[in-house]
């Protein structure tokens, strides 16, 4: 109970602390606050996609079930982010672009992870057999992890995007172009993104186990 | 180790064989397939009529029928295996990774058979003409090598799901869409004339993803084939 408590508190410490501490960022104006929230977002999308994967692996490795609930509480959790940094995005996008959506590189990216997910609930609920369900959910988290490289780094490199990455990160000279203040509330924010996620995980993972418990004892009875 | 690819190449090229032999007995499959690619063709071709397109325009439409051509027939081989039941003695028969290369092979002549015709009347039907006809090619069969490179894996997921219908476009979409942009990029730079160093950033992108999605479905491969 003390480290939920304690989440919620460095959580409105960082809301409070992006409308207080951080002077207008240069360019995006007052609008620009809203990368506190929606970088994080984003970053946990992708970090449950990665630890799906993992658990995937793990899954073909070991045909251990557990690994397979893993991985599905990992694309739910996951599937909720990005949903989260899509509409910030579009919210943003609106304010400064004029548009919610015009399939910039960025947003074409994150489209495509939530698209993933969705494909990835789709296969798991075409599939009756658990054993089945479980073996091919996780091929297909590794092949569809494969393309997000190209989606996340390649892409938006290649082709011309308008994602204000250049104002938080000068990737010529390799800096950050963000003031100490900022700096700090954006990596708070990040901790407590991550806190949080995990923390939805952990409830997550021993409810899914309960459940399958239950299922069991139900059987045997 | 020679004799070891050798063999691969010779058992997966006796699967590619058999997968020839039963589609021409029958060869109702492919003959839908190909009226399938036809009919998505003149409904793009009646429906922008007479008008000149942009390369830029032209080339996605090429590639939206290309995959869609795709994604109605490459789920056919595993799809076929699983309901006459011959699946079974497909597994006893062969190593999981010669039946992949098998299969990969077969789709493949299957895509580069229809792009072979679809492409052409394509080009007809709209009136285009081609800048660099020689790249135009390459990029058209870099683009169908990876539609099948990418599809074989997944029909085979599909071959085993409940649902098969609709079920590959909605796994293959987001696995494909980095060759799809790709694909696409380099068809409008090959149809309006660019100088080769341009284009060559969206081959190496194609080449790569070739690579890195037959490497990758090799390796996973088994765990599906197997139960």
């Amino acid at each position: 109970m003390f480290w939920q408590i304690m989440l919620g508190i460095w959580m409105a410490g960082v809301i409070a602390a992006s409308f207080l501490m951080i002077r207008p960022i240069q360019g995006l104006g007052e609008l620009g606050r809203i990368f506190i929230y929606h970088v994080p977002a984003a970053w946990v999308a992708v970090l449950a996609y990665l630890m799906a994967m993992a658990n995937s692996a793990c899954y073909l490795r070991s045909r251990d079930l557990r690994f397979d609930r893993q991985a599905l509480v990992n694309a739910e959790l996951g599937t909720v982010f990005c949903l989260l940094a899509t509409v910030t995005g579009a919210v943003w996008s609106k304010a400064a672009w004029g548009w919610y959506w015009n399939w910039d590189p960025r947003q074409t990216s994150i489209f495509v992870l939530l698209l993933i997910y969705g494909a990835y609930f789709v296969l798991r609920n075409a599939i009756p057999d658990i054993d089945r369900r479980a073996r091919l959910a996780a091929v297909y988290a590794i092949l569809a992890f494969l393309t997000v490289p190209f989606l996340v780094f390649v892409v938006p490199r290649a082709y011309a995007s308008l994602h204000p990455d250049l104002a938080m990160v000068n990737v010529v000279q390799r800096r950050l172009e963000m003031d100490l203040p900022m700096l700090l509330v954006f990596l708070a924010s990040l901790a407590g993104f991550t806190g949080l996620y995990f923390w939805l995980y952990k409830v997550q993972v021993s409810l899914e186990n309960l459940l399958c418990e239950q299922t069991v004892r139900e059987e045997l009875r | 180790m020679r004799t070891r690819h050798f063999l691969l190449l010779k058992r997966s090229c006796a699967v590619l064989q058999k997968d020839l032999r039963v589609e021409f007995r029958t060869r109702y499959a492919y003959n839908t397939l190909m009226m399938f690619a036809v009919t998505v063709l003149v409904t793009v071709s009646f429906s922008v009529g007479g008008m000149i397109l942009e390369s830029e325009i032209a080339a996605a439409l090429l590639w939206i029928i290309l995959f869609f051509s795709a994604m109605a027939g490459l789920s056919r081989t595993f799809v076929q295996e699983e309901e006459s039941g011959t699946v079974v003695a497909l597994k006893l028969a062969a190593d999981p990774e010669p039946v992949y290369l098998g299969k990969l092979l077969f789709n493949i002549v299957v895509l580069f058979s229809i792009a072979a015709v679809v492409v052409p009347l394509f080009l007809i039907m709209l009136n285009l003409s081609v800048a660099m006809p020689l790249s135009f090619v390459l990029v058209v069969l870099l683009g169908c090598l990876g539609l099948a490179g990418a599809s074989t894996i997944l029909a085979a997921i599909v071959a085993k799901a409940a649902v098969k219908g609709a079920l590959l476009t909605v796994l293959a979409f987001p696995v494909l869409l980095p060759l799809l942009i790709g694909a696409i990029s380099a068809t409008r730079s090959t149809l309006a004339g660019v100088p080769l160093e341009v284009l060559r950033p969206d081959l190496g992108l194609l080449l790569f993803y070739n690579g890195m999605m037959v490497t990758a479905s090799l390796l996973l491969f088994d765990y599906v084939w197997n139960e």
